[in-house]
């Protein structure tokens, strides 16, 4: 493999990395912070490429960007709306609205499963216009996204800084203290998803606009897919504040797309990449937890052995 | 202060679990009052304090703090009013979350999309000194670091950063060692008086409940037995409590750790 090679699939990891991460900082906020794992992630991220592509399609490139985030809001207000005031469970309340959005998508995309961007203006080809002749010119999905990308941590950071955003932390950490500190937590539950929902939309939306096309199956698996992002990140800096643990997410996805981009050079076939994302979440969860047990299981495993040899 | 007007719960009503926790309960308690509570375990103190901070709704009765009727407020709107600690350190505080965003929370200043200012820093740190251990040098240490004295009595910091009306110490210092239950203790003797607070204290140490408050309250299932205030209070022994509670419960009192 060349220099050049290698460059190639950073480049390439670094372009599929950007958009995803926004999916990664969503979970940031509701799996890490909220401590909700938000199932609609992957219905919420197709509704925010419909919503986009619709909208950019009929050539409003810039209120794409800002539907895309007005649905994803709606979406999580859905949710957090089920698993707060209507008693259902939050797992089963993400499964049941990802349902019912496979539906609104299709209408939104005006009852079909794909749509076509490649002559669409959008906020790419904006962006390229603008550096068209500029030593950047071969860099404007990179340039995008990277914009979105810092907005929405710089966002994130000053947010989580203000008394809404430490009443949402502590409501994923004791919602207990939450209610004592006068708060109600179904408050923070619902605007915490809302805006998670908003940035994985716009996750979404810009997906769908940087590969010029929308299909219904854009985002399906994307909730696994940004979780082991979320917690790759989480294994280098998960014990920082939290700037740089905002960083880790966004890092976590650009590592993670990189081993598959070099897998997929190694001719691993692309639709594995669903798998070993799913792999990678097991191991991430269930690493840790095996590794607290190891102590226990070596004990049995030796205690197992010399009872053996006693009874022989 | 607080009032509270024949207020009755039962617990799995309908079913054959049915547990009548709180039984026609009436008590007036008067601002500035420290009331400590003892009963053996089951008495109905801990649910007492639930159905005043509105853990749940009660089924029958009316409850009134400072002149308002909080009977059917929900649980975090009555906690502007109601501080409470209880018997687990862990379950004041957001172990993940440092010492100054803990007390950010509960000082509660501002809108929601203020952050914490130097001068809230600087009064935290002020407030943290009154503690004595140290924290105030900590505040951008995790709460779960800290051990579960000093987070007791940062939970004691936090339930009346802003003086509430009422404080609701639930065998606050029970889990402690003798050491730190002390201190905590000591602490929030000082706290209670310098703010005047109203306060009622569950606890299975009657000489404790003998040595603090000028009122002490005795339950057993679900009703208050024995009540005495003032002066009457001052003369009371353990002795005199375990013959009450003979005379009202209509049985000796054996649990072993209200004899301490």
């Amino acid at each position: 493999m060349t220099f050049i090679d290698v460059m190639g699939l950073g480049q390439t990891a670094l372009e599929l990395g950007l958009t995803s991460s926004l999916t990664v900082l969503a979970l940031f906020l509701s799996y890490t912070m909220l401590n909700v794992c938000d199932l609609s992630t992957d219905g919420c991220f197709t509704l925010g490429a419909c919503v986009g592509a619709a909208c950019a399609i009929s050539g409003h490139p810039y209120l794409a960007i800002v539907m895309a985030m007005v649905s994803g809001v709606c979406s999580g207000f859905i949710t957090a709306f089920l698993q707060t005031k209507m008693g259902i469970n939050s797992l089963l309340a993400g499964i049941i609205v990802n349902t019912g959005l496979y539906s609104i998508n299709i209408a939104v995309m005006g009852n079909t499963s794909l749509l076509n961007m490649n002559t669409t203006p959008t906020v790419y080809t904006k962006m390229k216009e603008i550096l068209a002749g500029t030593p950047l010119a071969g860099q404007f999905r990179v340039i995008v996204s990277l914009i979105a990308v810092a907005a929405v941590i710089v966002f994130l950071c000053l947010f989580l800084k203000t008394r809404l955003g430490l009443a949402i932390r502590a409501t994923g950490n004791n919602p207990d203290m939450v209610r004592s500190s006068s708060i109600n937590p179904v408050f923070t539950t619902i605007i915490g998803l809302c805006i998670s929902g908003s940035i994985t939309a716009l996750s979404g939306c810009l997906t769908a606009q940087a590969q010029k096309s929308v299909n219904i199956d854009i985002g399906s698996g994307m909730v696994t897919i940004a979780l082991a992002s979320l917690l790759i990140g989480n294994a280098f800096l998960g014990r920082r504040k939290i700037p740089l643990r905002a960083v880790g997410a966004v890092l976590g996805a650009f590592i993670f797309r990189l081993v598959y981009t070099v897998a997929l050079r190694f001719d691993m076939p692309a639709f594995m990449l669903k798998l070993v994302s799913a792999i990678i979440v097991v191991i991430a969860i269930a690493g840790p937890y095996l590794k607290t047990r190891f102590p226990e299981l070596k004990r049995r495993m030796t205690a197992r052995k010399d009872g053996r040899g006693r009874n022989a | 202060m607080l009032e509270l007007f024949h207020v009755s719960k039962t617990f799995n009503a309908g079913t054959a679990d049915a547990r009548l926790a709180l039984n026609d309960i009436s008590l007036h308690v008067h601002p500035g009052d420290f009331i400590s509570i003892i009963g053996a375990n089951g008495a109905g103190k801990s649910t007492l304090f639930n159905a005043v901070c509105g853990s749940f709704l009660t089924d029958e009765g009316r409850i009134i703090l400072d002149g308002q009727d909080i009977t059917l407020l929900p649980e975090y709107k009555r906690a502007k009013n109601i501080g409470r600690l209880f018997q687990d350190p862990m379950k004041g505080s957001a172990p993940g979350m440092s010492i100054e965003e803990n007390l950010a929370l509960a000082a509660g200043k501002g809108g929601w999309l203020s952050s914490v200012s130097k001068r809230d820093r600087e009064e935290f740190r002020d407030r943290l000194a009154l503690l004595d251990m140290g924290l105030e040098n900590r505040t951008g240490q995790a709460v779960g670091m800290l051990s579960g004295g000093q987070r007791q009595a940062l939970t004691l910091l936090m339930a009346t950063f802003n003086p509430p009306k009422l404080l609701l110490l639930d065998e606050h210092t029970a889990a402690l060692d003798p050491a730190t239950s002390e201190k905590v203790l000591a602490l929030t003797e000082s706290i209670v008086n310098d703010n005047r607070l109203t306060c009622l204290m569950v606890t299975h140490n009657m000489q404790m409940a003998l040595d603090m408050g000028n009122r002490i309250i005795m339950m057993n299932n679900g009703s208050i037995i024995f009540d005495a205030a003032g002066e009457e209070k001052r003369h009371l022994t353990v002795e005199d409590l375990m013959e009450q509670f003979k005379i009202a419960a209509g049985k000796s009192l054996d649990n072993d750790r209200m004899l301490l």
